[in-house]
C-alpha cells in the first residue's frame, strides 16, 4: 500500500512540476512579449541575432532539406510502384517538403544549433553575474538579450524554410530526373500540378512558430540556468529537448490548424 | 539633509528555504564616505548587496536611497536610480561578446549618454584613469589578466560617474599586491567622484584600505559598526576573532557532518 502512495505521490510530483514549467515558461513569454513593443530598441542586436541564427544556419539546413528531398524522391518511387503510382513521386515530394518535412526538420536542426548557443550564452552570463551587470547598468536584460533573440528567430525561420523548401523540392528533382529517369519538364509540371497557396504558407507559419519557441525556450533555460558549468549544461539539454518536443506537438496542432476537416 | 545617510536599510529580512540569510537586519551608510561590511562566508553580504541593487527581492523591511523607498519603485523609477549607481562585481562580470571598450561605454551607450563614435575615445580616457593604455580597447575581456579585468571592470564601473559605488569583494582572485593597487585605485576613484562606497569583503586588509568605517554582519544582522582604523581593538569578540582569523570564538562555521 505505502509503495502504491509513494508511486502516486511521486506521480503528482512531476506533474505539478511540469504545470509549474508550463506556467513559468508562458509569463516569462508574456513578459518578453510585452517588451517587444516597448522602447528602448536594439536593431543592432537584432540584425546581429538574425544573421547569427539565419545565414549561419543555412548550411546546415540546406544539407537536410537536399538530402531530405532525395530520400523522399528515392522511397516515394520505390514504394509506389508497387502499385504502379510513380507519377505522384513530384507531388509527393513537393507536398510533404512544404507542408512538413521543410518546417519540421528546419526547426529541429536550429533548436540543436540555435536553441543550445542561445541557452549555453544566456547561461554562463547568468552564472557569472553578467545578466546582473546589465541590470545595474541600467539596461533590462530581458529587452537586450531576450527580445532580439525571439524576434530574430520568428522572422528568420521562415526564411530558412523558404530555402529548405526550394532545396528539398531540388534533391527530389535531381533523384527523380538523373537516377529515376523523369523527364525534367513532367516532374516539374507535376510538382506545381497540386501544390496551393496554403502548402507553402501553412510551413511558413509553422516556421515563425517553431522559431518563437526554440528562441523561448533558449532564453528561458539560459536566463534561469543556476550552479555553474553544471548548471549551464543542463541548461542548454533542456533547451534543446524542450524545444524538440514542443515543435513536434505544435506541428501537430497547426496542421490539425490548417488542414483537418 | 547633510545628516540624512545616503543608504538606509531598515529590518531587511531575507531567507531562502528555511534559512534566513538576513534577518532584520539594520544599517545606515553615511553620504561621501566608504563602508565596508565584512563578514565570514555565508553570512549574507552578497545578498545584502544584490538586496540594495534591486537583484534580489527582499522578504521584508525597506531600503532607502537619497531618502526615497527603492523598494516601492517600478522598474522604471529604479533604473533611473541604477544610473547613479556603479557596481564592480566579485568576478568582473565583463561582457565577454564585447570588447573592452565596448563594455567601458556600456552604461553611456545605453543611457544614451553620447553617441557610438564620442564613446570610444571617452573610453579610452576612463581606461587611462585606472592605469590601462588604449592598446587594450579593442581586445576581448578574455585576453585580459585577472587584474586587468578588474581594472575594466573598476573603470565601467566609475564611466557615468556614479553617486554611489558598491564594490563586492573587490580583491578576490588576486595576489596582494594587485589586491593593493585595485584598493588604491578604488579609494582614489571614489575621492575624485566625491561618491558614496559601499563595499563587501572578507580580506581584512583591503577592508581597512578602502572603508572609513566597518560593519560586521553575523546571524543575518549587523553586530558591530566602528572606525576601520579602530577594528583590530573592537572590543567585540566576534569581529575579534573574524580579524585574528581565529577557528576559536563565538563564531562557529556550518560544517556539514
Amino acid at each position: 500500500m505505502n509503495a502504491l502512495l509513494d508511486l502516486l505521490a511521486a506521480i503528482g510530483r512531476g506533474f505539478f512540476a511540469v504545470l509549474s514549467a508550463a506556467g513559468s515558461v508562458t509569463l516569462f513569454a508574456a513578459l518578453a512579449l510585452s517588451h517587444v513593443v516597448r522602447p528602448p530598441f536594439y536593431p543592432r542586436l537584432l540584425l546581429r541575432q538574425m544573421t547569427d541564427i539565419g545565414y549561419f544556419s543555412l548550411p546546415v539546413v540546406a544539407l537536410t532539406a537536399i538530402f531530405s528531398g532525395m530520400v523522399l524522391a528515392l522511397q516515394s518511387y520505390t514504394g509506389f510502384a508497387r502499385f504502379s503510382a510513380e507519377g505522384a513521386v513530384a507531388t509527393v515530394v513537393v507536398l510533404s517538403i512544404t507542408r512538413e518535412l521543410g518546417p519540421v526538420l528546419a526547426g529541429l536542426m536550429v533548436a540543436g544549433r540555435v536553441g543550445a548557443a542561445i541557452a549555453a550564452e544566456l547561461g554562463t552570463m547568468r552564472v557569472t553575474d553578467q545578466i546582473d551587470a546589465l541590470t545595474t547598468l541600467s539596461t533590462n536584460p530581458m529587452k537586450y538579450l531576450v527580445v532580439p533573440r525571439i524576434v530574430a528567430a520568428t522572422l528568420v525561420l521562415p526564411m530558412l524554410v523558404l530555402v529548405a523548401d526550394i532545396l528539398g523540392v531540388l534533391g527530389g528533382f535531381i533523384v527523380g530526373v538523373f537516377k529515376l529517369d523523369f523527364h525534367p519538364g513532367t516532374y516539374m509540371a507535376r510538382t506545381w500540378e497540386y501544390l496551393e497557396f496554403q502548402d507553402v504558407f501553412s510551413g511558413l507559419v509553422k516556421a515563425a512558430v517553431f522559431g518563437f519557441i526554440i528562441a523561448l525556450m533558449g532564453c528561458y533555460q539560459g536566463y534561469h540556468s543556476k550552479g555553474g558549468a553544471q548548471g549551464v549544461g543542463a541548461a542548454t539539454t533542456n533547451a534543446v529537448v524542450s524545444a524538440s518536443i514542443l515543435i513536434l506537438t505544435f506541428n501537430y496542432i497547426i496542421t490539425e490548424l490548417f488542414f483537418a476537416r | 539633509m547633510s545628516g540624512m545617510p545616503k543608504i538606509r536599510i531598515r529590518g531587511l529580512c531575507k531567507a531562502f528555504g528555511p534559512k534566513r540569510v538576513l534577518d532584520a537586519l539594520d544599517l545606515d551608510v553615511p553620504a561621501g564616505r566608504g563602508l565596508v561590511v565584512i563578514g565570514g562566508s555565508g553570512s549574507g553580504k552578497s545578498v545584502l548587496i544584490k538586496c540594495i541593487l534591486g537583484l534580489i527581492e527582499p522578504d521584508a523591511g525597506m531600503i532607502e536611497i537619497d531618502g526615497r523607498n527603492v523598494l516601492a519603485m517600478s522598474r522604471t523609477e529604479r533604473e533611473a536610480v541604477n544610473a547613479h549607481i556603479g557596481m564592480l562585481f566579485q568576478q568582473g562580470a565583463l561582457f565577454d561578446s564585447l570588447p573592452v571598450w565596448e563594455n567601458v561605454a556600456f552604461g553611456l551607450l545605453a543611457r544614451r549618454m553620447m553617441a557610438r563614435r564620442d564613446a570610444k575615445p571617452r573610453a579610452i580616457e576612463i581606461l587611462a584613469q585606472v592605469g590601462l593604455g588604449a592598446d587594450v580597447a579593442d581586445l576581448s575581456p578574455s585576453e585580459l589578466s585577472g587584474g586587468m579585468q578588474k581594472r575594466v571592470a573598476l573603470a565601467r564601473a566609475i564611466a557615468a560617474r556614479p553617486d554611489i559605488m558598491f564594490f563586492d569583494e573587490p580583491t578576490t582572485g588576486l595576489d596582494p599586491i594587485m589586491g593593493a593597487i585595485i584598493d588604491a585605485l578604488i579609494v582614489e576613484q571614489v575621492k575624485r567622484l566625491g561618491a558614496t562606497a559601499f563595499s563587501i569583503t572578507h580580506d581584512m586588509a583591503s577592508a581597512q584600505r578602502i572603508g572609513d568605517t566597518v560593519a560586521m554582519i553575523h546571524g543575518g544582522r549587523i553586530i558591530w559598526v566602528g572606525p576601520a582604523s579602530s577594528i583590530r581593538e573592537s572590543g567585540n569578540p566576534y569581529v575579534d576573532q573574524f580579524v585574528r582569523g581565529s577557528s576559536e570564538g563565538p563564531i562557529k562555521m556550518e560544517l556539514r557532518k
